[in-house]
């Protein structure tokens, strides 16, 4: 199979072996990035899922609930790991901080552990959220702290940075995406990533009472969209 | 009360780390919350003079504000904050109101008992 990549930018799309993937959520995965790293990792890339807490704070529950307060970490940590498998990501790593409290942890701490992993995997392209543009403020803040890591790395050795976004005002703010991923060929590992996640996505609000047509899905989730985040050089 | 200066309320944190605390936690949609809609679901909830100590704690937001203080076991954290009680200059009042001026949540550090 041959998968079409649209891209506008950025040529060395099929050449990235190794890829860090850093995102708050279990599930964040699902919807930012499961089609392009199941693409990538077809060409042969190793993806590594570093997933900074377990989402035990969500407020889904499964319908009717299945899930507690108490039982809702593991539950979600099993979601997680089969998410992963549906996507062939092939190193999930769970960093065990708290939900909803990635903007108050302690910067120093949060840092080291990125910088520790993207000195061990030395990746060729790290994916997480836009800083500012994506709305959960656990989003906002993992992306500045990858940010503020791969920032302390000169110019020169840097990975490239997708930077995934969706608050409402987003465009008007950073411009248009300049990747655009099809991701069509990989809608099946999608949705199993994406339905891995049981115990959140029963919910009405993201496929209303109904099971989606064919069409239905291509449209809403056949593309993925990153933003290249460009380093400040003048401040270098 | 008065409205939140974060940078005030962050100060106001800092010099409360590391000590013994008592805090006042609290959370409600009123009691009539269904009653006046009924799609709403009412809920509330408080622990009051309950002992902690926290390592680190910030406010962020561009409000309505939220703080998270970070303890040795855990966190503690309130979102919807507005307001500030100005005449305390020992303990930290917070609370958040609606746009009808009723509490939603309060969020509450004193070195002493909550009476
Ligand atoms: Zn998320």
């Amino acid at each position: 199979m041959k998968a079409e990549v649209h891209t506008t930018m950025n040529t060395k799309q099929a050449g990235h072996q190794r890829i860090l993937v850093v995102l708050p959520h279990p599930d964040d995965e699902s919807f930012v990035a499961s089609g392009t790293l199941a693409k990538y990792i077809e060409g042969g890339a190793i993806v590594t899922f570093a997933c900074l807490t377990l989402g035990e704070m969500g407020r889904n529950m499964g319908i009717p609930p299945f899930a507690n307060r108490v039982t809702l970490p593991a539950i979600r940590k099993l979601e997680l790991e089969a998410s992963c498998k549906a996507i062939g990501i092939q190193d999930l790593r769970m960093l065990g901080f708290h939900d909803k409290m990635i903007e108050f942890e302690d910067k120093e701490l949060l840092d080291s552990q990125i910088m520790a992993l993207v000195k061990e995997l030395n990746p060729s392209l790290v994916i997480t959220f836009y800083p500012g543009y994506s709305v959960h403020p656990d989003h906002d803040a993992t992306g500045a702290a990858v940010i503020r890591t791969i920032g302390k790395i000169p110019s020169a050795e840097r990975p490239l940075m997708y930077c995934s976004a969706f608050a409402s005002n987003h465009e008007q703010m950073i411009g248009k995406a300049d990747v655009t991923v099809d991701v069509t060929a990989f809608l099946d590992k999608k949705m199993a990533s994406i339905q891995a996640h049981r115990s959140q996505f029963q919910a009405a609000e993201l496929v209303g009472n109904r099971e989606l047509s064919d069409e239905e899905i291509r449209m809403r989730f056949g593309t993925e969209q990153f933003w290249t985040y460009r380093f400040d050089e003048s401040h270098e | 009360m008065q409205l939140i200066n974060p940078q005030d309320i962050q100060n106001r944190i800092d010099q409360l780390t590391g000590q013994e605390l008592f805090i006042h936690l609290e959370l409600t949609t009123g009691a009539y919350a269904n009653h006046l809609d009924s799609t709403r679901h009412p809920a509330s909830a408080f622990i009051s003079n309950a002992g902690i100590r926290y390592t680190n704690g910030s406010i962020s937001g561009t409000g309505p504000y939220r703080v998270g203080l970070k303890t040795e076991q855990g966190w503690v954290y309130a979102e919807g904050l507005t307001h500030v009680d100005e005449t305390e200059t020992e303990r930290l009042i917070l609370a958040g109101h609606d746009s009808q001026g009723k509490l939603v949540v309060a969020l509450q550090l004193s070195r002493d008992k909550f009476e």
